[in-house]
């Protein structure tokens, strides 16, 4: 018999209910019927301050929270429950809709609260809780003003800092008001919140700790708060952050029982008095205690799920660890964090001039993990919380001691039983088993097979340690005549000053090549600037298509496509395409890059074509080859009623800048003039959108098996910065990344993410910058199209020929014939194939 | 050096030669059974594990210059054919 689940509200907690109840039940004797008082269905709350970046709510969802396709699950957003009738077992929405229900689950998740400060409901004064409220302090952050803009959060906590991160994204300058002694009172303790003041200071925040907001008041557009200690603050707006309240109401009204400082009382079940009705997420006070995060609410989900299904559960005792990344700044704080446990010890290690704090809280006979702090360097967060409540491996002060001079915790040291990732609970034991027992030797395939890594993704530099403490090396090998990646060929091809692939592989490999190594390192040469890419033995290392400096197709013919630098074209530059088609015999298409592909071309017939289009002032656009493909560009400010900056003319720039550029895979990129984006570029590999301030420029996108949208790496930069730092990005991918390894792959892979990017290429970490700038001054000197290089040079030309012994002699094995009326490939049956 | 160029035989046989260094030269039918395309000459010429290779252009299996036999698939080999060369004239004959 169907039974009727009702869940009253749609975050991330109802969110993995749904989920977990639907995959505990596959016969689907539970009908499910979600009541959501958000517009949209469930999404990624915790990472809502990402949400500034680039403004699209898709990049927040929650795959599968809209239930599509699974008839079993009914959702109504919009219109929450207002009413519960506990005798007749229904619930009544905002709209009047009333349902019955077998069992209720309450996940009405808080409230963000204000306090009863004068003026607290003024325009211009916020709340941080929602997409709608980010939306709203964008539109108040982007009104015209005077000078810099400045912003004053309410609550030094984590959400409160996030907003502060969030609004200085947004280009204002926040203060932060903590009430407390110090920032995230409640994570970390004095020395970390000591040292995180003064990371977050030189990052452009103001920080007014220990003291209140006494009252807001209004001038014209703006702003004017006193704090308690006497400050006054001259603002465009104000957000409240300081904490939040539980949505019980519903309970209240339906006689349930509340906790004492709010919330749904429940059991340690997550039933409430009534049997029939459990608590979930933030609304619940379980066994009298609120959550505010969501690996809590996460495990309470979990808990009712499986009674519901049939099997018993209890609230285990929450993970209240905590890491975030703050505009940089590491904060982690696990396990008994303040030394609350009887008798407990406190080791701290701290380094002002690092700027790194870490304590560790451990028993009284320091053996045993309880706890602890890290503020700056929280790279020993994933090891350490694992380690809570277990044995130290080491004296507690050599594992803080910095690197080099202490006892590092290894993976090794965590027991099976040990936690990695803490958002889907998933163990060590349970990986090592993925790893040796079902074969996934890469982190991908870890993932998909038990889902750790996949929500916060913190634990993926564990994923890649238990990989090798398992033994499996990832061979970074290229084939099977070079030990080396691609990366290493690069710096050894550039060290070295090597300049031909007999003299790479006779020193530092083995064999005569292959189909690999040979386009690898022909276009390692390429990038480093060795003349035409078929001059001497160059031409024989080459893939097909750089050999003939045209794209293969399936019947031996080529395409071919000449540069349209941003698809901007003149009318009599078309005429000269479609005559050469026309005399040719081309068949002719529009790309998906705002060019036109030639195809049907044969191999003596590409020199012919060339020299047309090369007469007419066209070049080679490179579609053949792992290089610059096309800047994409929308109209821009010239033509577009809403352009903001002149898309095409810098795409134009940026095309004939990095014309020819030899890279580990294709490189896209595109130009949008204003936010609504039409030229695409996102799905590129650098893509820059027109601000009213500049350009942003967004890294790491493709279409392709896996799309990906790009991301932000820099806001609003003039375009002589930004160029700069594009010539740094393409020049770090090139020589760092592995050979068919497209950008977005290569910084996923990178340890430290986007981040690590930012600080080598933005913040010169490595002080490498003004080598790479150099690398593509050079490149861009150097620039010479390879179509004419062949015209211009008789033995790379005589190369173009169909048969040695009958030059002139078409291939007799190609034909076309007439489809929409253009020439198409009459392809030919597989031949016989000839047995041995 | 490790190149192939195409040559047109009586019938319409296409032959891919392949010059190695040390002046091997090896012929095979220039039809790549997978695709049809009559590419083999334009391929990339190595090793594998010291058997001297073609690698299609196409769909890129590799083919044994020696015996024409696939080493991505066994059940697939491509025609050779015998070269002589006299005076600096390259001859190709039958199977």
């Amino acid at each position: 018999m169907t039974r009727t689940l009702v869940v009253a509200g749609h975050g991330m907690v109802a969110h993995r209910l749904v989920e977990a109840v639907r995959t505990d039940d596959p016969a689907g004797t539970w009908k499910i019927v979600v009541l959501g008082e958000e517009a949209r269905p469930a999404y990624d709350r915790v990472g809502l301050t990402s949400y500034v970046d680039g403004w699209d709510p898709a990049k927040l969802a929650l795959p599968g929270a809209d239930y599509a396709g699974d008839d079993q699950v009914e959702l109504r957003l919009g219109d929450p429950v207002v009413a519960i009738d506990r005798e007749r077992r229904t619930v009544t929405t905002r709209a009047g809709f009333e349902q019955g229900y077998d069992a209720l689950v309450l996940a009405t998740g808080s409230r963000p609260f204000v306090p009863p400060v004068k003026g607290h409901d003024l325009p211009g004064v916020f709340v941080y809780r929602t997409i709608e409220d980010l939306d709203a302090i964008r539109v108040a952050a982007g009104k015209p003003g005077r000078g810099r803009r400045s912003a004053l959060v309410i609550g030094g906590g984590l959400l409160g800092l996030e907003a502060a991160k969030a609004l200085r994204d947004m280009g204002l300058s926040p203060h932060v008001v903590e009430m407390g002694p110090r920032l995230m009172p409640l994570q970390i303790d004095e020395g970390g919140g000591g040292l995180l003041r003064r990371l977050i200071t030189g990052l452009d925040v103001t920080v007014h700790t220990g003291t209140s907001t006494e009252a807001i008041e209004a001038d014209g557009d703006r702003l004017f708060v006193r704090l308690g200690n006497g400050t006054e603050l001259d603002l465009d707006l104000v957000v409240f952050s300081a904490g939040i309240r539980p949505r019980d109401e519903l309970a209240r009204e339906s006689g349930l029982d509340t906790g004492a400082r709010g919330g749904i009382a429940v059991d340690l079940s997550c039933r409430t008095a009534d049997e029939n009705i459990y608590a979930i997420g933030e609304c619940a006070a379980v066994d009298g205690r609120l959550y505010g995060i969501v690996a809590p609410g996460y495990a309470m989900a979990e808990v009712v799920a499986a009674q519901l299904t049939g099997g018993e559960a209890t609230f285990p005792d929450p993970d209240m660890s905590t890491k975030l990344k703050l505009m940089g700044v590491d904060v982690a704080s696990f396990g008994d964090a303040h030394g609350v446990t009887e008798g407990s010890l406190e080791v701290v290690f701290n380094d002002a001039v690092a700027g790194s704090y870490k304590k560790l809280v451990v028993s009284d006979d320091s053996r045993t993990l309880l706890g602890g702090v890290l503020v700056g360097d929280a790279s020993e967060f994933n090891t350490l919380r694992a380690l809570v409540g277990r044995r130290l491996p080491a004296d507690p002060g050599a594992i803080l001691a910095p690197a080099g001079g202490g006892a590092a915790v290894g993976v090794d040291a965590l027991p099976d039983a040990a936690q990695i990732c803490s958002c889907n609970g998933v163990t060590k034991g349970a990986i090592t088993h993925a790893i040796t027992g079902e074969g996934c030797d890469s982190v991908g395939k870890i993932k998909a097979c038990t889902r750790a890594g996949t929500a916060c993704g913190s634990c993926v530099p564990m994923l890649s340690k238990l990989l090798a403490a398992c033994g499996v090396e990832q061979s970074k090998a290229l084939c099977e005549h070079f030990t080396h990646s691609r990366a290493e060929l690069f710096e050894i091809v550039r060290a070295t000053r090597i300049t031909t692939f007999s003299e790479i592989i006779r020193k530092h490999g083995k064999g005569s090549g292959c189909a690999i190594c040979k386009p690898a390192v022909a276009s390692i040469l390429a990038t480093l600037g060795n003349g035409h890419i078929l001059g001497g033995e160059q031409a024989t290392l080459q893939d097909t298509n750089d050999k003939f400096l045209a794209n293969m197709q399936r019947n031996g013919t080529y395409s071919v496509v000449p540069r349209i630098p941003g698809g901007e074209i003149t009318p009599e530059k078309l005429l000269v395409i479609a005559q050469v088609a026309l005399d040719f015999g081309l068949y002719t298409k529009i790309t998906g890059g705002q060019r036109i592909d030639l195809f049907g071309a044969t191999v003596d017939q590409l020199p012919d074509i060339w020299r047309r289009l090369v007469d007419a002032g066209f070049e080679s656009g490179h579609a053949y080859g792992k290089a610059l493909r096309t800047v994409k560009s929308c109209v821009g400010s010239t033509w577009c009623r809403y352009g903001v900056q002149d898309s095409v003319g810098l795409a134009i720039e940026l095309e004939l800048r990095y014309r020819g550029l030899r890279s580990p895979h294709k490189i896209k990129s595109g130009v949008s003039g204003c936010a609504r984006e039409c030229a695409e570029a996102r799905s590129k590999d650098f893509g820059i959108i027109a601000t009213e301030n500049g350009w942003n420029l967004y890294v790491g996108g493709n279409g392709g098996i896996t799309p990906r949208h790009a991301e932000l790496l820099v806001s609003d930069v003039d375009t002589e910065t930004l160029i700069r730092i594009i010539d740094r990005f393409l020049m770090f991918y090139v020589r760092t990344a592995d050979r068919l390894q497209r950008t977005a792959p290569w910084i996923e892979e990178m340890e430290g993410g986007l981040d690590h990017l930012r600080a080598v290429i933005v913040d010169d970490s490595l002080g490498i910058c003004a080598d790479l700038e150099a690398a593509m001054a050079k490149h861009v000197e150097d620039y010479a199209d390879e179509w004419r290089g062949v015209l211009e040079d008789p033995a790379k030309l005589a190369r173009f020929s169909s048969f040695v012994n009958a030059p002139g002699t078409p291939d007799p094995s190609i034909s076309f014939r007439t489809e929409r009326e253009q020439n198409v490939p009459v392809l030919l049956g597989v031949p016989e194939v000839v047995g041995r | 050096m490790g190149a192939g160029v195409a040559a047109l035989l009586a019938g319409d046989v296409q032959v891919a030669i392949f010059r190695l260094p040390g002046d091997e030269f090896h012929a095979l039918s220039n039809m790549d059974p997978f695709s049809g395309a009559a590419v083999l000459a334009r391929g990339i010429v190595g090793d594998a594990e010291g058997s001297p290779t073609v690698t299609s252009p196409v769909y890129k299996q590799r083919f044994d210059l020696r015996t024409g036999a696939c080493l991505d698939d066994e059940e697939v080999s491509v025609r050779t054919f015998a070269v002589r060369v006299t005076g600096g004239v390259v001859h190709v004959g039958s199977p």
